[in-house]
């Protein structure tokens, strides 16, 4: 399979090692991996504060870099949303609401891509460590992720996998909600590492680096010993 | 006085002219059902609730234990006038309101207490320092374990809430499976001449209001027996 | 004004730093989420039945109004009276008349929040009407003069500590650590005021058109006592509370008792057809009506968010969402809290004054997914915030998000752009957390990430050469 890499703004700025695992895990089950470079944004920050004329003109770019792609993968369950849920919201009634949808039908979240799409749960990783699993709201709330990464993670040799109370619940990122409500982000982000302490896990992983850049912030200020890594990591891991 | 209803209408009329919702997201098709509103959709949905008689008897008192009702099922109308006697002599009754029932008369023949009647209307201090509230009721739900009372069955509004004790006798032929059968029952009995008053009680009053611990007793009875007989 | 927004920083903000009072309210919860869940389990399907109960609210509200009026026709034929109030004042003053003109003395109400939206209480006890809260959780806050913390559990905020302290300072009673002790003191007390009172004023949890009833659901037995004894009844209710038929109650009572509070049924529920009728032995003289208004018809025409009329006032929103259980009721500053008030507030009250309610959310979807009649509530929220920031945008955000669309509109730019950030990322270490941290909103409490020293594209172009 050709597959085109969708790389989340933040991503390709603040966490390139989680693309290049993208690249590693797709490339290692024998599919070729496309980068449109032209790619920026998915234009999700001004559409979740209302601005979705400012949002529009971010999606335009990103729909044009992978107008001609056969499928496309991003390791983000938050800005595979906003293209395959918001999208055709955004572009309701607008000259291009087709390519809107069209792109939104083929966009998938990375494991449900392995999982869903391939037919795949096992891509040879390993990966020693009591791993707890965050699971991001738009990736489990929007697309319905869920058991997804936990099959994945099921057969990552060496891994143990241990559920937190509070899996299911937000980690207080929410985007500018995270500075525009800090005291309530901060609340939220103390329950979250609060419940991934009492696994006793050493590491935490999610599927969306936005909710890591979250837990990590406050793991990393508390001088906690638990590392945090997306999910692509560990399956890229050998 | 009429108020705002000419208004209030035309704003919702306008509100609602060509001028259609999304519907809902729903997984399965509801929108059939939820027209012809027979009330059977639901139960495709709402917890089981068994198929014969005696399974029903059997969750509505498995029900009644985890709400602390107290459920009594007697094989003669003797033997449950002796249950009576007993709780009035263990609870150390004094006064006693019940109404004019065939049930709750025959259960009440020879008891030796005063009794305040409510069928012809009653003084409400008098009611209020009764021990215990006597009544029959309409039918017992199985699905939910509780019965639905009403002005008929019940002696009027108050008489199954003030006193702190309700004791209700109902019969195994008033059992129904689910609350659609109770509705339906309502229908059927009392046509277009609805009594004012229709209440579903499921076990003896409570609150959660301090700090969401449930708490028993709060304003309406303490304590719920249901005698049932054959 | 502003100041709504600023309020809500500043409760928040109180609320969120008292790490006690948070773990408080998450205890009072869990036990909820554990029988609530075990309920759940035993619907045979609870998906199928928020599905059925979505579909019978969007066909009570997309025809509201001949629901109201067959309701309207069924319940006034048996002598009760119904009135149409367009807003709170309306509602206010016809419930005052009706007192008036009885020569009413004593008020007894059940639990309303319809009341505390119209700031009911206020006005009758300012004509000099004594009125008592009868349901616990409202009689506890009346007597510390606070509002509802919760939609269902008005006092959930206070310790039984609290509880005791204030018996004791407002009615005499002894000191006690127990919930049960401290209930029965409120049922003395209660007793009197129920067998006194000339009026009673309860709420509306459904209003039945097929049959003209009301139906109003509860625990403690207190509405019932509210509606048996006094001469006279007044229910309040929001227009949107009308169902179509009597069954559909079947599917709403057990739905309403599972996602409010855990319960498989809730203790009483009970259905009023009209007052007394001829050959009853009790029951009030007079049953009034009020449907009330206040600009619920202004959502109604909003097509997009109608479904927000179907709320059943569960309270299972504000059970999970992350936000209500960090900054707990009062940080809203409005009737109706939680993701249901912060979705259906700017329509009730302004957008411009209370859209930041809808900002003031992650957006984790928990309430959509909570909502027994499945309205798609914090969808809502990002409609509320497009319509705020097209109506009333802040100029500040207006400006950074035109930029920020400028540069992401142009891939150029925003590989220019990305230069500058690194240029900028030492700067800003140096007043790292200090006051002229522009990131100390986030550093503050979160360390914050190292931009790296490539990019991907930049890493991607090196590795891979031409390749696209």
């Amino acid at each position: 399979m050709r597959i085109s890499l969708f790389i989340p703004c933040f991503v390709d700025q603040l966490y390139p090692n989680v693309a290049w695992s993208v690249v590693r895990v797709l490339e290692g089950l024998g599919h070729e991996v496309l980068f449109p470079e032209s790619q920026s944004c998915c234009g999700q920050p001004p559409f979740n504060s209302g601005y979705w004329d400012e949002s529009r003109s971010a999606a335009r770019v990103t729909m044009k870099a992978f107008r001609d792609a056969e499928v496309v993968v991003g390791p983000s369950g938050s800005c595979v949303t906003m293209i395959k849920v918001f999208y055709p919201d955004l572009f309701k009634g607008e000259p291009d609401e087709l390519k809107a949808r069209e792109l939104a039908a083929k966009t998938h979240e990375f494991s449900s891509f392995l999982v869903n799409v391939l037919g795949v749960t096992d891509v040879g990783a390993k990966f020693d460590g009591k791993v707890t699993f965050h699971d991001g709201c738009h990736g489990l709330r929007e697309l319905g992720i869920k058991s997804e990464p936990r099959a994945l993670l099921a057969n990552v040799k060496g891994l143990e996998l241990v559920e937190m109370c509070e899996a299911e619940t937000c980690c207080g990122f929410g985007g500018t909600f995270a500075v525009k409500y800090a005291p309530i982000s901060t609340a939220m982000d103390e329950v979250k590492c609060a419940s991934i302490l009492e696994t006793g896990a050493d590491t935490v992983v999610s599927n969306d680096s936005s909710c890591l850049m979250q837990i990590r912030g406050m793991l990393e200020k508390e001088k906690s010993a638990v590392r945090s890594l997306h999910l692509a990591e560990i399956l890229a891991s050998k | 006085m009429t108020g705002g209803r000419a208004i209030i209408l035309g704003r919702i009329r306008e509100a609602l002219h060509n001028n259609p919702a999304p519907r809902p997201h729903t997984s399965h098709s509801q929108s059939e059902a939820a027209a012809d509103h027979n009330g059977h959709a639901q139960r495709e949905w709402l917890p089981k609730v068994g198929e014969t008689l005696s399974e029903r008897i059997d969750l509505f008192a498995k029900i009644s234990e985890g709400l602390t009702t107290e459920f009594h099922r007697v094989p003669t109308m003797a033997a449950a006038r002796d249950l009576i006697t007993k709780l009035a002599t263990e609870s150390g009754w004094k006064k006693i309101g019940s109404h004019s029932h065939h049930d709750v008369d025959a259960l009440l023949e020879g008891i030796d207490l005063p009794i305040v009647r409510t069928e012809k209307g009653y003084a409400i201090d008098d009611l209020e320092s009764c021990d215990a509230g006597i009544t029959g009721c309409d039918v017992l739900v199985a699905q939910t374990g509780g019965i639905m009372v009403s002005v008929e069955s019940a002696g009027g509004r108050a008489l199954s809430v003030l006193p702190p004790h309700h004791v209700v006798i109902a019969r195994t032929s008033q059992m129904v499976p689910d609350l659609t059968a109770a509705f339906q029952h309502v229908k059927q009995k009392y046509g277009k001449q609805f009594p004012s008053f229709l209440s579903f009680i499921t076990g003896p009053s409570r609150t959660g209001d301090i700090e969401r611990i449930l708490v028993l007793g709060a304003h309406g009875p303490k304590r719920l027996t249901v005698v049932l007989l054959d | 004004m502003a100041t709504q927004s600023a309020d809500f920083q500043t409760l928040s903000r109180r609320y969120t730093a008292d790490k006690g009072f948070r773990a408080f309210i998450q205890k009072g919860m869990s036990g909820y989420y554990k029988k609530r869940d075990q309920n759940k389990a035993n619907f045979q399907d609870w998906q199928g039945a928020r599905d059925l109960a979505a579909e019978i609210k969007y066909e009570a509200i997309n025809h509201l109004d001949k629901y109201l009026l067959e309701f309207e026709a069924k319940i006034t034929a048996r002598g009760a009276k119904v009135f149409w109030a367009q807003n709170a004042e309306a509602a206010r003053d016809y419930i005052l008349k009706v007192a008036q003109e009885n020569n009413v003395r004593s008020i007894i109400k059940s639990k309303t929040m319809t009341s505390e939206e119209i700031h009911l209480n206020d006005a009758l006890e300012k004509r000099g009407f004594g009125v008592f809260e009868s349901d616990l959780g409202e009689y506890i806050v009346q007597l510390r003069k606070e509002a509802p913390f919760h939609l269902v559990f008005p006092a959930m905020h206070l310790t039984r500590g609290q509880i005791s302290d204030l018996f004791q300072k407002e009615l005499g009673s002894e000191a006690t650590d127990e919930p049960e002790k401290l209930t029965m003191i409120a049922r003395d007390v209660m007793r009197r005021k129920y067998c006194e009172a000339d009026m009673g004023i309860s709420g509306t949890n459904f209003a039945v058109a097929e049959t003209g009833m009301i139906s109003i659901t509860e625990n403690e037995g207190n509405a019932r006592l509210t509606t048996s004894l006094p001469k006279i009844h007044v229910a309040l209710l929001g227009i949107e509370k009308v169902l179509p038929k009597l069954e559909d109650l079947s599917l709403f009572l057990p739905m309403l008792a599972t996602a409010g509070a855990g319960q498989t049924m809730t203790c009483y529920n009970t259905m009023y057809a009209g007052p007394r009728q001829p050959g009853e032995p009790d029951g009030p003289e007079q049953l009034h009506i009020v449907l009330l208004d206040n600009r619920r018809t202004e959502l109604l025409a909003d097509a997009e968010q109608r479904d927000s009329l179907g709320c059943i006032r569960c309270g299972a929103c504000l059970n999970v969402c992350p936000i209500f259980k960090n900054v707990g009721g009062y940080s809203y500053g409005t009737t109706y809290g939680g993701p249901i008030g912060s979705v259906i507030t700017p329509h009730l009250r302004g957008l411009k004054d209370w859209k930041h309610l809808s900002a003031a959310s992650s957006l984790c979807g928990a309430c959509t997914e909570a909502c027994p009649v499945k309205i798609d509530l914090h969808h809502h929220l990002l409609q509320n915030r497009r319509n705020g920031a097209k109506s009333a945008p802040n100029p500040l955000e207006k400006v950074s998000f035109g930029g920020f669309s400028l540069m992401m509109g142009h891939p150029a730019l925003y590989r220019l752009a990305v230069v500058f950030g690194r240029i900028f990322q030492p700067l800003q270490g140096l007043v790292n957390g200090t006051i002229l941290d522009p990131l100390r909103a986030w550093t503050g409490s979160r360390k914050f990430p190292t931009l790296a020293p490539q990019s991907f594209h930049q890493q991607w172009k090196k590795d891979r050469g031409g390749k696209k």
